[in-house]
């Protein structure tokens, strides 16, 4: 079958094929059109359709949409090969992701690293099932770019902790039903002060705002604790040791963001191309190009950024594979993915002209107004997850070994 | 299309950049510059021989083996990497390519040997502007009886100060600017009707302008008349290969900036721990890792004869463009005044840069190329 791969690997592939045919329900093999398709699951899901539920539960019960954690904790148990076969045969097929979650991406291969048993026989099977809707406190008013400035007060009061404090850009917090949190449990030290622990939403003293963004949607919180009570056994990893499981999740962040890029699923970067566009509202010249030379070039040096942007991931993926280290590689990629969202949803705004330019109401086409909202949107690519300042830090120093300044 | 090398293709990438650093540094070049060589080296000639470096994508010949384009490529980027003169990129593969691309097992036969052992070198007689413009030849190409017959002038043609043989590209029907009506041919350095005029270029490596008064050909490659079919993958892969090298130079020259942000205080810190530079160096880290990728992937593509290669060779020639020049200025700039000095080998990057970006064309040339292959 497929190059290189063992018979092993092809007969997987085949029983994959077989399963995948007779388990996918059709209606799960188009593309999603809007937000409202995504399933982030959870206890407060609801499902337009029937179909995504379903869906779910029999990748959820295969351990499937956790491909590659361990069958115990409820995954799929599968090697890399294999997790790369099912991914191969989902995309032949067009099926959707049944699930999104910040579980699967980031709390769970953290959790697989630091957590102790009892947790993660607790916790990941909820998370592969898509029960439980995981959110992240991280950031605070005070704490953004300096991360380990935060302030959220954890105190031991014997026989649990007691929380209080404030994050803000919690993601979906309105939505979730636990969140994972980095608390500080020394005000004495910096980074040997921090705790990573977790505890239900709706636990009292919890409260969330949404924020509503320049591009009119809410999709992040503040996120409020009064004296909010966790159980001890709540706490992962050691008192005062949660900066490295922190440092290691934003890594896992990275790389999701990374992979898949920015506003894959956003509303605006749908069928027509930035090259369609751009020909429809400008026309072309005589030999076909686009009539508008400098705009031409412009885009055409972003459609040759992104396609070095596309081998540079393969080339990671190929190099990783062949057991290279690739963390030189890879730091690149989050900086030059929010680049490239921006410069495209930015160059799609300019193309549309005038029709780039409504907000609301039917006198603008919907997608139009999605494209304008995605720009506004992918402004925040280059602060979320690390601002692209702290990724150049972070390349200087850990990659090309430059100095601290002292 | 893969980016991992083979087993053979490292030990190639191994022996090309141990060779580079031991026989071909920088002072090397200096030291031809200073004796007015124009890139004029026949030892270097006869190591590369030895090595077999010639004959890499020629496989089944005495001397010859396939490590393919990949192969080649280490050893272009080695080359860059010291700002090494050899003749590699004209000989080993433009000649090698369009002989081989000519489908002509006769002229396979005579010249690929010759190749593969170093005992022919050869020059690609293109341009006749300023600017790379491929079809734009007037260049008389007069086939009479089988024989053609050349009469016309090329500008700034790389190694044609030292080859022993120019592949003219001459114009047999149609005006400047078709595609239809080239045709490619052989001349010798010394057919009668030949003059060559050596050039003291802005990098040292050299070149030189040439006239044909109705100079005999010894042979065409491919049919007259449909010289583009060979010319346009020959300039491709020339393309690619001229790319690899501008990696190893941009590579070179980074290390070498990235070294003295390490040891140059002012302050009383080391420069290298002011964000200022810090971020720019990132910026730079950056553009070389997506370049790298962009030259594999491009080399890989002819090795597996992906369909793709004229955007990726586009993408790869005008990516290493934008990176060596980035990195060549700020190479000068974050060495601040040591930078300016001719002692330093700060300018022999800024110069060979400014001659690779042009070569086979620049970025605007192939940011247009790149746009029309994609129908925009």
């Amino acid at each position: 079958m497929a190059y290189g791969d063992t018979a092993q690997l092809d007969a997987f592939r085949a029983e994959t094929r077989t399963w995948l045919e007779e388990n996918c329900p059709d209606t799960m093999r188009t593309p999603m059109t809007s937000d409202a398709d995504v399933i982030w699951g959870g206890r407060g899901q609801e499902y337009k359709n029937p179909d995504a539920k379903l869906w779910l539960a029999r990748m959820g019960e295969k351990g499937w949409t956790a491909p590659e954690w361990p069958a115990e904790y409820g995954g799929g148990g599968l090697s890399k090969d294999e997790a790369r076969i099912l991914k191969e045969e989902m995309q032949r097929i067009k099926a959707r992701e049944p699930l999104f979650s910040f579980g699967i991406w980031m709390f769970g291969p953290a959790l697989l690293e630091f957590g102790n048993e009892e947790q993660k026989k607790r916790f990941l099977p909820q998370i592969v099932k898509g029960e439980i809707r995981w959110c992240q406190g991280y950031s605070e008013p005070g704490a953004g770019s300096d991360l380990a400035g935060l302030q959220t007060k954890c105190e031991d009061q014997g026989d649990h902790y007691l929380i209080n404090g404030q994050k803000v850009w919690t993601s979906y917090a309105d939505h979730a039903d636990w969140i994972f949190c980095l608390v500080r449990t020394d005000t004495s030290e910096k980074h040997n002060g921090i705790s990573f622990i977790v505890f239900d939403m709706e636990t009292d003293g919890v409260e969330t705002r949404p924020i509503k963004l320049i591009s009119g949607s809410s999709p992040f919180c503040e996120t409020f604790f009064n004296d909010v009570k966790v159980p001890k056994a709540q706490m992962v990893g050691e008192l005062n040791k949660g900066w490295t499981i922190a440092k290691r999740l934003l890594q896992f962040e990275r790389q999701s963001i990374s992979a898949g890029g920015f506003g894959s699923t956003s509303a605006g970067s749908g069928a027509m191309g930035l090259h369609d566009i751009a020909k429809y509202h400008l026309g072309t010249d005589g030999s076909g190009a686009l009539s508008d030379g400098d705009l031409r070039a412009r885009i055409t040096k972003h459609m040759m950024y992104d396609k070095a942007f596309g081998l540079t991931v393969r080339r990671g993926t190929e190099e990783a594979k062949a057991g290279n280290d690739i963390g030189a590689t890879t730091s690149i990629l989050k900086y030059c993915a929010a680049k490239l969202n921006q410069e495209k949803t930015e160059l799609t705004v300019e193309a549309l002209g005038t029709e780039g330019l409504g907000w609301s109401g039917d006198g603008f086409d919907k997608r139009a107004m999605g494209a304008t909202r995605a720009m506004l949107r992918a402004k925040g690519n280059s602060i979320e997850g690390g601002t692209s300042e702290v990724n150049l830090n972070v390349i200087a120093k850990r990659v090309l070994g430059l100095r601290e300044h002292q | 299309m893969t980016f991992i090398l083979t087993e053979d293709q490292q030990m190639l990438r191994d022996t090309a950049l141990a060779f580079a650093r031991d026989e071909l540094p920088t002072t090397h070049l200096r030291a031809l510059r200073d004796a007015g060589a124009n890139g004029v080296d026949p030892e270097t000639r006869k190591k590369l021989a030895e090595l077999g470096f010639f004959g890499v994508i020629i496989p089944d010949e005495p001397g010859g083996e396939h490590f393919g384009l990949v192969g080649l490529g280490q050893i272009l980027e080695a080359q860059g990497r010291t700002l090494a003169v050899t003749p590699l990129l004209q000989t080993a593969l433009i000649a090698a390519s369009a002989i081989q691309l000519s489908g002509d097992a006769d002229l396979a036969g005579e010249w690929l040997p010759k190749i593969a052992m170093g005992e022919a070198t050869f020059a690609l007689a293109l341009e006749e502007g300023t600017h790379h413009a491929p079809t734009n030849i007037a260049t008389e190409a007069k086939t009479d009886g089988g024989e053609t017959v050349i009469s016309g002038s090329k500008r700034y043609v790389p190694d044609a100060q030292h080859a022993d043989m120019f592949i003219v590209v001459g114009r047999s029907a149609g005006k400047p600017g078709d595609e239809e009506g080239l045709t490619l041919c052989l001349v010798p350095r010394d057919a009668d009707g030949v003059s060559v005029q050596t050039l003291n270029t802005l990098d040292a490596h050299g070149a030189a302008h040439l006239s044909f008064e109705n100079a005999n050909a010894v042979a065409n490659l491919g049919e007259a008349g449909k010289g583009w079919d060979i010319l346009s993958p020959v300039l491709d892969r020339a393309r690619i290969g001229l790319a690899a090298e501008m990696l190893g130079s941009a590579s070179a020259a980074f290390e070498m900036t990235l070294e003295y942000l390490q040891t140059r205080k002012q302050f009383g810190q080391l420069i290298g721990s002011f964000q200022a530079l810090q971020h720019r160096a990132a910026l730079m880290f950056t553009e070389l890792e997506l370049t790298r990728s962009a030259v594999a992937g491009a080399l890989s593509a002819v090795d597996t004869g992906r369909n793709n290669v004229p955007a990726l060779a586009s993408l790869a020639k005008a990516r290493a463009g934008e990176t060596l020049h980035l990195v060549s200025n700020e190479t000068v700039q974050m060495h601040g005044g040591i930078g300016m000095t001719d002692e330093h080998d700060a300018g022999l990057f800024l110069k060979r840069a400014r001659v690779a970006e042009t070569l086979y064309g620049g970025e605007s040339f192939h940011r247009d190329r790149y746009a029309t292959l994609q129908g925009f």
